[in-house]
């Protein structure tokens, strides 16, 4: 029981990172395709307002899940890292890079500083989802052996599985970011912005749904047990649930509810992972390691719970308060296109 | 390479911990007088507050990284004993990062009292986030809370294990380096501008203020250092031992400032030799017996050297810096009013980057100290390392990217410090303009 409290923690910070934080990565994304400097203005423009607020909240989500693996799984977690070394260095790295240049960015007063800053910005934002997707494909598909780095340094995330689920990474956080924006553009009265976003979220959310089809494919393939999983039982009802909140993202896009979408759209990605934990059930390292195994003593576990069950009764108030402040738009700044050698970003 | 992510992550934390709390005093005034200067200036500190926690945020992420990527051996053995003080600082991060956003983002946007309310969690949570990390780290010198049978850990009990009795001389030890670091750093700057010939009003608020933060901070620092060391001399013999190069275990040990030690001959060479006051400081008895390097095997003791040089320069430091506030208070007590001479500023220029060496020094004091354990005589540190090869390349690779995000931190505050001054007295502007800031050991 403690266990499974224990991953549902996991479970809730992950799609939590990946929907808040994911939609971060891709706004970086639609950052990248944005085209040049004069052409993408509006749209980076229009990401930079929208994140500004809640880009460091939406990321400390990582720590959190970080944090409560490692003290509730303590085995799994230094198996993990230390057979996944390269893709979690580099996503390490890439996080590093992308905050400091989105920090940094409104800063900027020279075009070429700008276009470096941009550039890392909006690169490291499609690695470091795809690399930590991979590392979770390396985990689902049973490729992380317990131990000290006794897995393949290699092949642990560089397979299809892994490949296909960074993939899906990449494209549900565009999705999610093109839907986030689309609404914000409302709020923010630019009506041809509305329109840009929305072309991008119909694409992106036709690709998603398209990739995590061909994932499972794959996934029936390369880990046959994960398949089988996804396909019965609790976890084929979530596939299928989060395949429903897809269609209907898909509806309120063409019919310009992106209010609504928001929230169905981050529907469709919460199911898939969860859906993940449920088709490994009882498994934490396929076939190596059960949660019950790997779990650390009860005592552990209950100081673990009780923090994290305290530590939500004040922080989601405070997150409330936060997006309640941010989609009212009461922390929004004035919206003006994003170019190089602008300095009017900050007073 | 987690050693260096931990230099840049500290002076960060320092702000952290220190910074919204001189932010929310200067808007208290602000709230108070009513005067946009103090609105002009936690306005503009606030800004920098924002861009240091942003990179705060990033090298916080990257440590907990590491601390799976380096040492999966010491996750996998202890994660379970420690990593509810993680939890709890991973929360106090996550309230501090929503607040500070909602705080910088909410000038002039909420009702005054609002906005000076949603500073308040800041100050708190970086309380409370550094007191779980000093947890973890006052653990290790003093692993309590669980058991060991057959190379296991078992019955564990999270919460001794986090209230270590160790626990609140490092927290306070830490907390107050936090105001002292973060004070004269900002302090500094201000100095400098000072001696550049910027007298006005907003530069003198600013400096009186940062500068007052350290100076109480400091010499009040020397104090919990006293308890500290007698903490150490009593639960971690070797390391008192290395931090003043005692070999042979002794009656009456005498301090020697500055030297060598010589293994070889087991003492300190060309030092100035203090007689007595090493039993004095330790045991607050100048007879005691103090226990040295040898009452341990070679293969347990630390490396002597790093361990007294850094010790002897953060004390060095400290004390001068507990000087020099002493200095500013009794001038400011007597007269009211800042010192003239051009030295004092000098010094306070100086001050800055000395606090953060200063605190590193007081870290690499306690972290080398404890070598080669990672947890105090229970796990070696070449037990807990990763079996991963390619750690140099990460290494390399890590260091340019520090010195980049360095750079490019340097050149966005030197920018936003030239910025016009906010006060909404446009005539005023012009006059103050232009000061640089450094990022400490970033």
């Amino acid at each position: 029981m403690l266990p499974e409290l224990a991953a549902a923690a996991i479970v809730v910070g992950l799609s939590a990172y990946l929907v808040l934080g994911g939609a971060d990565f891709g706004a970086g994304f639609w950052d990248l395709t944005a085209g040049g400097a004069r052409r993408g203005a509006r749209v980076r423009g229009m990401i930079k307002i929208a994140m500004g607020p809640v880009w460091e909240a939406n990321h400390v989500w990582l720590i959190f899940v970080l944090v409560v693996f490692w003290t509730a799984f303590p085995v799994a977690f230094g198996s993990v890292t230390s057979t996944l070394y390269v893709p979690l260095f580099a996503a390490a790295v890439g996080i590093i890079f992308r905050g400091a240049a989105f920090a940094l960015r409104g800063e900027a007063a020279t075009i070429a500083e700008a276009r470096a800053l941009g550039a890392a910005f909006a690169l490291s934002s499609v690695l470091v989802p795809f690399f930590l997707g991979a590392a979770v494909g390396g985990i689902a598909s049973g490729r992380v052996p317990v131990g000290n780095a006794s897995g393949d340094a290699l092949t642990s995330w560089w397979n299809a599985t892994s490949v296909i689920v960074g993939a899906l990474t990449v494209a549900a956080g565009a999705h999610l970011a093109a839907v986030f924006l689309a609404a914000d553009s409302v709020r923010a009265g630019q009506p041809d912005l509305v329109r840009t976003f929305r072309t991008r979220a119909l694409g992106s959310g036709l690709a998603a749904g398209a990739l995590a089809i061909a994932g499972l494919l794959v996934v029936r393939e390369d880990a046959r047990s994960l398949f089988d999983g996804l396909t019965s039982g609790g976890g084929l009802a979530l596939v299928l649930a989060s395949g429903l909140a897809g269609l209907v993202t898909l509806g309120l896009e063409w019919r310009n509810r992106f209010e609504l979408a928001r929230y169905t759209a981050a529907v469709a990605v919460g199911s898939i992972v969860a859906g993940w934990a449920i088709a490994q059930r009882p498994d934490l390292l396929p076939g190596e390691l059960t949660l019950d195994q790997a779990a650390a003593s009860d005592a552990t576990l209950v100081v673990l719970l009780i923090s994290v069950a305290v530590g939500m009764l004040v922080l989601l108030p405070s997150l409330r308060y936060l997006f309640r402040l941010v989609l009212r738009g009461d922390l929004d700044t004035e919206f003006h296109p994003l170019t190089a050698g602008d300095d009017r970003t900050q007073a | 390479m987690q050693a260096l992510s931990f230099a840049v992550h500290i002076p960060l934390v320092c702000f952290g911990i220190s910074f919204p709390a001189m932010v929310l005093f200067v808007e208290g005034l602000y709230l108070r007088t009513g005067d946009p200067l103090y609105k002009a200036l936690a306005k503009r500190w606030s800004k920098v507050m924002l861009i240091l926690f942003a990179i705060g945020v990033v090298t916080g992420t990257i440590l907990s990284f590491e601390l799976g990527l380096l040492w999966p051996e010491f996750m996998a053995t202890f994660g379970a004993v420690f990593g509810d003080a993680f939890a709890l600082e991973g929360f106090s991060f996550f309230i501090e990062a929503i607040f500070i956003a909602i705080y910088v983002y909410g000038w002039d946007r909420l009702p005054r009292r609002t906005h000076f309310l949603t500073g308040i969690p800041t100050v708190i949570t970086g309380f409370v986030g550094s007191m779980m990390v000093i947890a973890v780290n006052s653990w290790m010198n003093n692993p309590t809370g669980f058991s060991i049978e057959n190379g296991l850990v078992i019955d564990v009990r999270p919460l001794e294990a986090l209230f270590n009795d160790n626990l609140w001389h490092e927290l306070v030890h830490m907390y107050l380096a936090g105001y002292v670091v973060a004070g004269f750093v900002v302090a500094g700057v201000y100095a400098w501008s000072w001696l550049h010939g910027k007298h006005d009003r907003y530069h003198r608020t600013a400096l009186v203020v940062a500068l007052s933060v350290a100076a109480l901070a400091a010499p009040a620092q020397v104090l919990v250092g006293d308890w500290a060391a007698r903490t150490v001399a009593e639960r971690q013999p070797t390391k008192l031992a290395a931090l003043e190069g005692l070999g042979p275990t002794t009656k009456d040990a005498p301090i020697h400032i500055g030297g060598i030690y010589d293994e070889d001959e087991r003492k300190v060479k060309s030092g100035i030799e203090i007689p007595k006051a090493l039993s004095l400081l330790a045991f607050h008895d100048p007879d005691a017996t103090v226990q040295g390097l040898e009452a341990v095997p070679p293969q347990d003791r630390p490396p002597v050297n790093v361990v007294r040089f850094s010790f002897q320069s953060m004390v060095a430091i400290g004390t001068g810096l507990a000087a020099l506030s002493i200095l500013y208070l009794a001038v400011w007590w007597r007269k009211r009013r800042l010192p003239r001479s051009a030295w004092f500023y000098r010094a306070v220029v100086a001050a800055g980057p000395l606090s953060v060496v200063a605190l590193i020094c007081g870290w690499v004091t306690t972290e080398v100290g404890r070598q080669p354990w990672v947890v105090y005589r229970i796990m070696r540190t070449s037990e807990a390392v990763t079996g991963a090869d390619g750690i140099p390349v990460g290494y390399g690779f890590l260091v340019a990217v520090y010195l980049c995000l360095g750079a490019v931190a340097f050149v966005m505050l030197r920018r936003l410090a030239r910025r016009p001054i906010d006060t909404g007295e446009p005539h005023r502007e012009t006059a103050v303009r232009g000061s640089e800031r450094r990022v400490g050991g970033s």
